[in-house]
Order: structure tokens, then C-alpha cells, then sequence
């Protein structure tokens, strides 16, 4: 191919003012770049406006996106069937007979501690409520960050720092509302890090997120690790934002100082996601009948 | 002369007397599929770790090596915000790293005016590597040197991508082109 023109000023005065007109405005749009980056890692979120308006109108194809998302993916999912169908039978079956067994274990526990609890004379726990359900539309595929758009935003009392699950579990927590759109901290983000216990004991942990689509358990009491591959961590309530007991991960590597673990609820897998309240009412009010406990004492 | 050729009057992009190419398709493809490209992120794809090409910048680097005279150099400004508004990378970081990609494509150019497909291929990989690279370190993320091995996926499939993103855009080329306004 033959060079391009384009570069050839020649002896032309205007067309070499153009072409150096042309580098000083690219110099300067980087420079501008390079300040607006500093600005929007110095704080965040300065530009909020901006990508909210942004996801707002473009979110219209995000949603019809998802809606075919869901169901591509049983299509791919029927055609995998067919390869695989033969073994997959056998230990279906196999699952099938363990899982009855299980039922009917899991249903003797059900009974015994609806009796349990009567005697107790326990109420059940209040029902949190829901601020809205929405659609996952999208998320920051390809950058180091971990974002993801949902299809709900102020105008369905959407605020940021409310948790988002799924049926499987935690998915992250909202950092910005649009309108109509929010834009989500996935749990693996490195920049996201929550409370966690083990959900058998009380063993308490930071769940952080890291870049690669797993999580790292820290633990907060040092010493003897007492965590083992398959243990299953919840959300522990402490510091607020996130209600306990919603599932998070499931440790599939043990480290020295915690462990690595995998999300339980894959978001990937995931296309109808819950936006919960932020958790901080329920435990105002265990500290002031603490308090008025207390006081009582006195 | 008809009669000898009735092709004598056409070219690839149609009649050639009474027919010119139209402004808003001769700049509007390049900037719509550009744009499009950074739409990318909203997708119905929710990854857990990066893997998607970057392909705003991807079909930018393909008008850019077809077409060099046709986008300003600035343009590099406009891009990267729309670019930025949707990749979730932090705003100014688009902004920065396109206008950086086309300074660079520009100055390359001088040196190595002479193009042939691998060549633009090479050019292509280097580009994105080095976008890629940056990109991450500038991404806010809590991101160390043991995670760039993260980034080889991503970057595998974006360098592999962009010939076909390249000859994608050869075909538009010709769409852009065509001759569909009539002058008189």
C-alpha cells in the first residue's frame, strides 16, 4: 500500500500550521486526560453525574441485551447437554438418591426446630424488605475494576451503599445511582472489602476482593488457622451496610494467614439480582436496649 | 462508450457522473462504529475477571491505520470520555490513553510510512499491550505485579481480534464510501 498523503505538508504554510495545530491539541487532550485522572482517583466520585446520565440513556440496549441473555444461555446449555448426557444421567441419579436422604434429614431438623423455637417462645426474625429487583444490564468486562449496571436506580429508591444479593448470596453493594440505572461494587473488586464470619462458629474475617474473581479471607484473630477447604462464609453484620447471614464464599484454598475463596453467588450466573435496604436499623436497636439494659441495672 | 463497457461509468463505489459521497456517511461510520465499540461494556457479559477486549479503542486503532487522514488528531479527546463513561475505568484514564495511542500511531507513521497486514497487526498488538498495561496500573485497583497474569486473557483475545475488527472495517469502509448523494 502506498504511503498515506496525510503527513506530505510539503511547502504548504496552512497545511504545516494544521498538522502542528493537529499534535498540540492531542498533547493537550492527554494532559487534560492525565488531570482528570488524577482528579477522579483522587476522589472518586467527582465525575458521579456524568457516568450515571450516561447509563441512564444507554441503558434501553443493556436491558434488551439481558433479556436475550437469559435466554441464550439455555440454548448453549441445551446444546452442551447433548454431549455429556449419559454420565450426567448416571450421577444425577446418584445425586437424586443422596438428596433424599438429605431432604428427609433436612426436614426431621425443620420440625425439631419449629418445636425448639416454640418452646423457646422465639419470634421470628423481621423480614428485611426489598428496595427493588432489577436486571444485571452489564459490567466493567474490560477493565481491572469490577463494576456492574443493574436496571434499577434512584427513581426505585436506589441509594448508594445498599447491598445487592442474589438467591445464591451477597453480589456486592450500589456506589452509584442514575435514574433508572445503578452502577454496583462486585465483591471481587479489590477495592471491596466486607465482614464475614464462618457460618458454623463465630470466626470472624474480612473478605477482600482480588482482581481475578476470588476472594481472600483474612482472618482477624492471628494465630492457628483454624479454616479448612469448604467452609462456607456469611456476612457478619458487624459495622452495618450488610444484614447477617447472607452467603458469600466458600474457601477453596487455605493460605497462612486466611484462605482464598470462591463467590457463591457467581454474578456471571446470576440475572435477577435484589437491592436490600442498608442494614444499620436492627442494630441501633440492639445497642439502645443494651443501653437501656444497662441502665436498668444501675 | 456505454455500449463498449456499461461498467465504464461505475467504480466499486457506484455511478460515478451525478453522484457524490454523502458527508454524513463518510463521517458518521467511522464515529458511530467507534462509539459503538465503547458500548461494549454493556453487553449482557458479567465478567468476574477482565476479559473482553477493549473495543472502543480497538475499532479506533482500525479507522486509524485504514484511514489516517480521516479523524483529526484531537479526536483521541471526545472518545475517551465517551469510552470512560461506560468501561468503569476511573474518567481522564480513556481520555489520556487514546490520544497517547493515536500521538504514538502518528509518530510511528513518520518513521514507517510503508503498510502491509502484519505490520498493521504488529502495530495493533503493541498498541493494545501497552493500553492494556496502563490502563490496569491506572485503574485505582489494588493491582501488583503478580496480577498482570490476569491481563494476558484479555490481552490474547484483543490482539487476536484485531485483524478480523480490521477487515471489519475495511468492509465498512466500502459502505462508507459509496457514491448515494446526487448532485442537481
Amino acid at each position: 500500500m502506498a504511503p498515506p498523503k496525510a503527513h506530505r505538508s510539503g511547502s504548504n504554510k496552512r497545511a504545516q500550521m494544521g498538522l502542528f495545530a493537529g499534535y498540540v491539541l492531542a498533547g493537550a487532550s492527554a494532559a487534560i486526560g492525565a488531570v482528570l485522572l488524577g482528579i477522579s482517583l483522587w476522589s472518586p466520585q467527582t465525575f458521579q453525574g456524568l457516568r450515571a446520565m450516561a447509563l441512564d440513556l444507554a441503558s434501553p440496549a443493556g436491558q434488551a441485551g439481558a433479556a436475550t441473555r437469559v435466554q441464550s444461555r439455555s440454548l448453549f446449555e441445551a446444546i452442551a447437554g447433548y454431549y455429556d448426557a449419559g454420565s450426567r444421567n448416571a450421577e444425577l441419579s446418584r445425586e437424586m438418591a443422596i438428596a433424599r436422604v438429605r431432604l428427609a434429614e433436612a426436614e426431621a431438623l425443620r420440625q425439631e426446630n419449629q418445636r425448639l423455637k416454640a418452646a423457646l417462645d422465639l419470634i421470628e426474625g423481621e423480614e428485611l424488605g426489598q428496595v427493588a429487583v432489577a436486571r444485571l444490564i452489564g459490567s466493567s468486562s474490560s477493565s481491572s475494576r469490577r463494576f456492574a449496571f443493574i436496571s434499577a436506580g434512584s427513581r426505585d429508591g436506589v441509594r448508594p451503599g445498599m447491598p445487592v444479593t442474589s438467591p445464591m448470596g451477597l453480589i456486592g453493594r450500589v456506589v452509584e445511582t442514575g435514574s433508572s440505572t445503578a452502577r454496583i461494587l462486585l465483591l471481587t473488586d479489590s477495592g471491596s472489602m466486607i465482614p464475614v464470619r464462618r457460618a458454623t462458629d463465630n470466626v470472624v474475617a474480612f473478605a477482600e476482593g482480588r482482581a481475578d474473581g476470588s476472594l481472600r479471607i483474612r482472618l482477624i484473630n492471628l494465630g492457628i488457622n483454624p479454616l479448612e477447604e469448604g467452609d462456607v462464609f456469611v456476612t457478619s453484620g458487624a459495622g452495618g451496610i450488610f444484614r447477617p447471614g447472607i452467603a458469600v464464599a466458600m474457601v477453596t484454598e487455605v493460605t497462612e494467614d486466611g484462605a482464598i475463596a470462591q463467590l457463591l453467588s457467581n454474578p456471571a450466573a446470576t440475572d435477577v439480582v435484589i437491592v436490600e435496604p442498608i442494614w444499620q436499623r436492627p442494630a441501633i436497636e440492639a445497642a439502645e436496649r443494651e443501653l437501656s439494659a444497662q441502665s436498668s441495672v444501675d | 462508450m456505454e455500449q463498449i463497457n456499461p461498467r465504464s461509468r461505475r467504480d466499486a463505489y457506484g455511478k460515478k457522473i451525478n453522484r457524490d459521497h454523502s458527508p454524513a456517511l463518510v463521517y458518521g461510520v467511522p464515529c458511530v462504529t467507534i462509539m459503538l465499540g465503547s458500548l461494549f461494556p454493556l453487553l449482557p457479559v458479567i465478567a468476574p475477571a477482565p476479559i473482553m477486549p477493549p473495543m472502543g479503542l480497538m475499532v479506533l486503532l482500525a479507522w486509524r491505520l485504514l484511514r489516517p487522514g480521516l479523524l483529526p488528531l484531537w479526536v483521541g479527546f471526545p472518545f475517551g470520555l465517551f469510552d470512560d463513561l461506560f468501561s468503569g475505568q476511573p474518567l481522564g484514564s480513556g481520555i489520556m490513553l487514546f490520544s497517547l495511542a493515536l500521538i504514538a500511531l502518528d509518530l510511528l507513521e513518520l518513521r514507517l510510512p510503508w503498510r502491509n497486514f502484519w505490520q498493521n497487526w504488529l502495530t495493533g498488538a503493541v498498541v493494545l499491550t501497552v493500553y492494556l498495561l496502563l490502563a490496569a496500573i491506572v485503574s485505582g485497583a489494588d493491582f501488583r505485579l503478580a496480577h498482570f497474569g490476569l491481563l494476558l486473557p484479555q490481552l490474547l483475545l484483543a490482539i487476536l481480534l484485531f485483524p478480523i475488527i480490521s477487515s471489519l472495517i475495511v468492509l465498512l469502509d466500502r459502505g462508507r464510501l459509496m457514491r448515494v448523494r446526487r448532485i442537481g
